[in-house]
């Protein structure tokens, strides 16, 4: 009894260190022939699991005895990395194939999780087709490529003509400085106070899409940036008011209610229903939202290309060059376990040939990085807001190339939720953030802005 | 010689037991300790070799503002929930039903019951929908024309709480009732009739024939509580902020949110102390005295 009492107690708090410690451990090997592709599918994104059922059925019509095991990961954005990369830890269930955010690559590259491509590439004759950015962006620390683009994006304001017409806004709208955007929500707000005047994402369960779409696109329009000459700036004062922006809308009843943005599921929410529906205003999002309302998409809208504006969002003071865009992207990749590299390279080059990259770039609005897709007129009548994105690739911003960015996206997400929720002023946060960073990356990588 | 054999003979039939608690109790809780001295990550250079570090990750932790404020909210939601709500709650309960009659008892039972038979997930989610802004309790009370609350955005402790020991009474009202259907009854009587009242009675009598029953289930549900996790993570994700992010949710964030597995494991490491504390506690302050 002695002896059960003394091992019940730590006992149920053990249970999570179990499953902490547990994940390094695991073994056995896949079967020989079978390539395993991992990638997500969650709410409105399903053109990845579309693309990769068709590819399956040619690969294997074309290479017979090999079976292609698809692992649709049903995840919101960072749970996705998260689910991904306790798949890689144990050579069990570690992908071959693997659907990879062009940010992760090359902290992935650092923790062993994938396989260069280069000498597949080198013999590959397609590979000249893609744009230096593109295979830029595929890059490990050490200059080897691991991952093929899949198309990359940029993001900009979308509006619902309707609701700024009731606010008296012209269809052409186009705020030259946060002020104006602000005007132009406290407008609609008063036009109708049953809508959402602005949206954009923010908090820790929106991930990496609060920090890119979110705050990344305020910081970058203030003329400071979050990394300088391989150091990490803190104490800008751009980060600062990037913060304030955050706390005014959330803080005015501009953007949803805290409750609202923090929902894990409010990403599909506005783009699937809110948008169409004109419960809001305007939105801070990607050149892929329209994928959403395409015929192929999973809330088709066909009136949304008379109902909806784009306009690029503008700098803070309107300085040069006047407006801003961040730019990302996904890739595929091989997993550095792969037991079948040259069946899985095969699966990488079908799924992103000519024809594959133009559909997926076409179902999923996204902005092709093939100068073939590029020049095709399937693609750039696809959708008419296809020119407007891709001019902003002139003053689009790349996040901090560093295998320590996911880390340090990670305190943004923390400060921005901190503002949006009173729980901290946006000095506060940000001093917490520089702390967080410095912590990370080490005093000696950072220098103040 | 005789006495080492006599020795040998008591532990060998133990042997089975004693390994297997070591090697899936003591093993993890080992572990644990281990994990938090390094770096172990989910990506970048540490997820491929994973370095000794000492203490940086507690050194970390202790300077984080969140832990201390996590800390308290894990030691608020025990006492609250598990050690106030569920023991006083199931308590008053087995009480109140052992004189009820039979049909009002095993409606009010099967009720009570009905929330600790369900999977934890399923409460979880049957709270958030309770709780949720435009959920049961906010229609219920519009409809007596009571002005709603955003419970799990306003009060999320309070929600959590609530949630909690709605789920977990069961338990400990099926343990007190075992308990004090094993008083002996002349004892009650006999202090009857020294004049004593149902209070006294109760305070000098029940409590302490059934003291190592409470004693078992203080200890049996404060560990639970101590490492509730979906519950809470279903109804508010540890939100909004940080204002309901026990232990257990801090510890999967950074372990599987952030991806800081080795600094997750020090927060673990940490709730193991806790729990730890908590037991001797109730062991020193409960002890059986011989009777």
């Amino acid at each position: 009894m002695r002896t059960a009492r003394f091992f019940i107690a730590p006992v149920t708090a053990a249970a999570l260190a179990l499953s902490l410690g547990a994940c390094g451990s695991g073994g056995g090997g896949s079967d020989d022939a079978t390539i395993k592709v991992a990638y997500q599918k969650f709410g409105n994104f399903t053109q990845a699991d579309e693309l990769f059922k068709d590819v399956k059925v040619d690969f294997e019509e074309a290479n017979p005895g090999v079976t292609v095991e698809l692992v649709p990961i049903e995840a919101q954005q960072n749970d996705y990395f998260t689910k991904l990369a306790l798949m890689n830890r144990s050579p069990s269930t570690a992908p071959d194939v693997m659907y990879e955010d062009t940010y992760m690559i090359k902290s992935d590259v650092e923790a062993g999780y994938l396989a260069p491509l280069d000498d597949y590439l080198a013999e590959w004759d397609e590979w000249d087709q893609f744009v230096d950015s593109a295979k830029e962006a595929g890059a490990g620390d050490d200059g080897k490529t691991y991952g093929v683009s899949m198309g990359t994006d940029t993001r900009g304001l979308w509006f619902n003509k309707d609701v700024l017409a009731k606010a008296g806004l012209p269809e052409d709208w186009a705020p030259k400085s946060w002020d104006e955007l602000l005007e132009a929500a406290r407008a609609i707000k008063e036009s109708d106070p049953d809508v959402v005047p602005f949206n954009m994402y923010s908090g820790k369960p929106q991930g990496e899409a609060a920090v890119m779409q979110g705050f990344e696109m305020l910081l970058y329009g203030t003329g400071d940036t979050l990394y300088e000459d391989g150091k990490w700036v803190l104490g800008s004062q751009g980060f600062i008011e990037s913060l304030e922006f955050i706390e005014t809308v959330f803080t005015e009843g501009l953007a949803p209610t805290p409750q609202q943005a923090l929902d894990t599921n409010i990403g599909n929410t506005v783009q699937a229903e809110w948008l169409p529906e004109g419960k809001v205003g305007i939105a801070l999002d990607g050149s892929w939202v329209a994928g959403n309302w395409l015929e192929s998409g999973v809330a088709p809208w066909p009136e949304w290309s008379e109902k909806m504006g784009t306009a690029p969002m503008p700098t803070q003071d309107g300085q040069e060059p006047g407006a801003v865009s961040m730019s990302g992207g996904w890739t595929l990749a091989m997993g550095a376990g792969s037991e079948n590299p040259d069946a899985a390279f095969e699966f990488i080059s079908m799924a992103l040939n000519r024809e594959n990259s133009l559909w997926f770039d076409v179902a999923n609005s996204q902005i092709a990085v093939r100068t073939d897709v590029a020049e095709d007129p399937e693609y750039t009548e696809s959708n008419p807001t296809t020119e407007f994105f891709t001019d902003l690739v002139d003053v689009t911003h790349f996040r901090p190339a560093t295998s320590d960015y996911p880390k340090v996206s990670n305190e943004i997400m923390v400060a921005m939720e901190s503002v949006m929720t009173g729980q901290q002023t946006p000095e506060e946060a940000a001093a917490v953030y520089d702390e967080a960073v410095a912590g990370i990356v080490g005093d000696e990588n950072t220098i103040q802005g | 010689m005789a006495v080492t054999s006599r020795g040998a003979a008591r532990v060998v039939p133990l042997a089975p037991a004693v390994v297997l608690l070591a090697l899936f109790m003591l093993g993890p809780v080992v572990w644990s300790f281990y994990g938090s001295f390094t770096n172990a990550a989910l990506t970048g250079p540490a997820a491929l070799n994973p370095e000794w570090i000492g203490f940086d990750n507690y050194t970390a932790l202790f300077g984080d503002p969140n832990f201390p404020k996590s800390l308290w909210l894990t030691v608020v939601f025990l006492f609250l929930s598990a050690v106030v709500g569920q023991n006083v709650m199931g308590i008053l309960l087995a009480g109140l039903l052992r004189s009820a009659v039979k049909p009002v008892r095993s409606i009010a039972s099967t009720v009570v019951v009905a929330a600790w038979v369900l999977p934890e997930i399923v409460a979880a989610f049957a709270a958030y929908a309770f709780f949720h802004t435009e959920g049961t309790l906010n229609t219920m009370l519009a409809g007596v024309g009571i002005a709603g609350h955003d419970w799990l955005y306003s009060t999320p402790m309070l929600a959590v709480i609530l949630a909690n020991i709605w789920r977990g009474t069961a338990f400990s009202m099926m343990v007190y009732s075992a308990a004090l259907a094993e008083v002996p009854p002349e004892l009650t009587e006999a202090a009857q009739l020294d004049g004593a009242n149902g209070l006294q009675r109760l305070a000098w009598v029940t409590l302490p024939v059934i003291r190592r029953s409470i004693s078992t289930n203080l200890m049996l549900t404060t560990l639970q509580t101590l490492s509730v996790f979906t519950l809470i993570y279903v109804m508010t994700g540890g939100g909004p902020g940080t204002d309901s992010s026990t232990l257990p949710i801090l510890a999967y964030q950074e372990a599987f949110k952030f991806a800081q597995v080795g600094y997750g494991t020090a927060i673990a490491t940490v709730m193991i102390i806790v729990g730890a504390v908590f037991s001797v506690i109730y062991i020193r302050a409960l002890r059986p005295e011989v009777d």
